[in-house]
């Protein structure tokens, strides 16, 4: 097992570094650097020795393989370098935006996962009963309908409903986690289908295992199979999709920053992309890639002790 | 194989019809302009005459939501084109190349699958900068590597099966084992993902144009559409309304699509 866990974390690793390097790729190795479009702007007024100065400072101008060593080095020390549009380390913008969008994921993941657990319960509970069966039915294609809808304009109307028409939540003057209320639970509904589906899909499997027939015929009630019995038991497999789910939110947090003006990763990389402002898109695809690979690491190593068949089977599984 | 219509079947061709034909041919939906409105009839309500309402410069909403899928749905469809046309050569070289070719190509994939697809399509755009097109490529090279996994799992599933041991044993060569065997076998569980996939380009393309990268105004575009009428929400909520739910429409279509390919018997 010491062993299993040993590999997985290298692969980890590798995969971070890959990450690292692509974006590096993609970013930094452009014609036409960064630095140059920023201050190629004749209304700045730089003249070109400006330009190769401020292109020294920034360390433009060497060739791709020396950038790449130096980014990689400083990034090794924790430096993530500085940002070009705002002049400041990127680590302080970082440590500035992420509260809002830990807060904002929080919300969101347990939206999901509630409204998941929901639509799954009532799945079970009515697909018993000969005229629920229908109901069943539509609630299981909610999730098919729910992946579809785009945040954003769900967002909206959210926005348009809760804030406008029925004034429940104010759109502005919020702080803490108030202002990411709403814009949670309106990202927590394309979130659930991913859960929703495995959760239904994991929660029938374990309904037609005898031993649910055994506690039925011992007369344990529906409602306590349900939560005491079938719900616990189709959780494990449900976790496997969360590392989805969290690039679901990443990326759900971009827009949503978006439409409710909040400041957080999301928004920042949205403002790096509008103003080519490499250093603090790389350093947020570092996070993602590192939240990525650890929740992907930990579900691993929580797996086995949530059901010891998959710890067996995981350990025999090629790479 | 059976080629009489079927309710199921007809259900899953008359959302795509009416798709193709708001695309090619829009004129069939809608006889008012999607580019120039009348400014006198601004911001009017849902109507007899404008059956979605108009927008700030009184252009008819419903003409623009029809002449807005072109716009959405072939770059959705380049998209997944060029995700199968990269995938398919490193699926198929994944799945017969040595385990070296492989294990690289494996890496690779997993590299690019842990980057979130929407910071992996906005850092392409960084690199070639925004419109129509660019959107599509950038959303098309961001879904590759799924594409990829699946289509190696594919590959090595059919390399397994008997009859492809049989046709190298008959002294089938190389090439025509790929193209006879490995290829059609591989082919229906890609064609579903690749339906599947085309809901997920019309969200993301739609969400980038949304973030104001796509086609500039005044193009009908669905995505661009809502962004333009976030400033009139508290007024005339029909400007977002309805391209919004033309999104949805065209995702639900797309599913329903690799829902009917799998099902296949």
């Amino acid at each position: 097992m010491i062993r299993y866990l040993f590999t997985r974390f290298l692969h980890a690793l590798f995969v971070l570094w890959g990450a690292f390097t692509l974006s590096f790729v993609l970013l930094q190795v452009m014609p036409g650097d960064a630095v140059l479009v920023k201050f190629q702007d004749p209304e700045l007024g730089l003249s070109p020795q400006q330009i190769a100065d401020m292109r020294a400072t920034y360390g433009a101008d060497e060739s791709a393989i020396t950038q790449y060593a130096h980014v990689l080095g400083r990034t090794l020390h924790g430096n993530l370098g500085y940002s070009i549009e705002t002049g400041l380390p990127v680590g302080q913008m970082l440590h500035a935006a992420y509260p809002t969008t830990l807060r904002l994921a929080i919300v969101s993941f347990t939206g999901a996962l509630a409204f998941a657990a929901i639509c799954c319960a009532l799945a079970i509970l009515l697909s018993g009963n000969p005229v629920g069966r229908y109901l069943a039915a539509a609630i299981g294609a909610i999730p098919g309908i729910t992946s579809g809808i785009p945040v954003f304009w769900l967002e909206i109307v959210a926005i348009q409903l809760v804030s406008f028409h029925w004034k429940l939540i104010p759109v502005v003057g919020l702080s803490g986690w108030s202002a990411v209320l709403l814009p949670g639970l309106a990202l927590a509904i394309p979130i659930s289908a991913p859960l929703a589906q495995v959760f239904m899909a994991a929660a029938h499997r374990v309904e037609a295992l005898p031993f649910i027939d055994v506690l039925r015929a011992r007369g344990v009630s529906p409602l306590r199979i349900l939560y005491a019995h079938i719900l616990p038991n189709a959780l494990p497999p449900t976790l496997t999709v969360s590392g989805l789910v969290f690039g679901e939110i990443l990326a759900g947090a971009v827009v949503t920053e978006t439409v409710f003006g909040l400041d957080g990763l999301g928004q920042l990389a949205q403002q790096a992309v509008a103003s080519q402002d490499v250093a603090v898109l790389q350093a947020i695809i570092l996070i993602s890639v590192s939240g990525f690979v650890s929740i992907g690491f930990a579900s691993e190593i929580i797996q086995p002790l949530l059901d010891p068949r998959i710890g067996r089977s995981a350990r025999q599984r090629k790479y | 194989m059976p080629h009489h219509i079927t309710p199921t079947r007809l259900a899953v061709a008359l959302p795509i019809i009416v798709l193709a034909l708001a695309a090619f041919w829009p004129a069939l939906f809608s006889s008012q302009n999607p580019l120039t409105g009348q400014p006198s009839e601004y911001l009017t309500a849902p109507s007899a005459h404008h059956w979605f309402g108009t927008d700030q410069f009184g252009r008819d909403v419903f003409a623009r939501v029809i002449y807005g899928s072109f716009s959405t749905l072939s770059s959705a469809v380049l998209a997944v084109s060029v995700s199968l046309l990269l995938a398919i050569p490193a699926g198929l070289l994944a799945g017969l190349g040595s385990p070296r070719v492989e294990r690289a190509i494996r890496a690779c994939a997993d590299i690019v699958l842990s980057i979130p697809e929407i910071f992996l399509s906005l850092s392409i755009i960084t690199l070639i900068g925004p419109g129509a097109i660019h959107v599509a490529l950038a959303v098309g090279i961001s879904q590759t590597a799924g594409f990829v996994r699946m289509i190696h799992t594919e590959v090595a599933r059919v390399q397994a099966t008997e009859y492809m041991e049989a046709a190298i044993g008959i002294g089938g060569t190389f090439s025509q084992v790929v193209l006879r065997h490995v290829l059609p076998n591989s082919l229906t569980p890609a064609l579903a993902l690749a339906s599947l996939r085309l809901g997920t380009a019309i969200l993301a393309i739609s969400t980038i144009c949304f973030l104001g990268y796509g086609p500039p105004p005044p193009t009908p575009e669905w995505g661009l559409m809502i962004t333009e009428g976030r400033d009139y929400l508290s007024t005339a909520w029909w400007i977002t309304t309805f391209p919004g739910l033309a999104i949805i429409f065209s995702a639900w279509t797309a599913s329903l699509v690799s829902h009917a390919i799998r099902s296949k018997p």
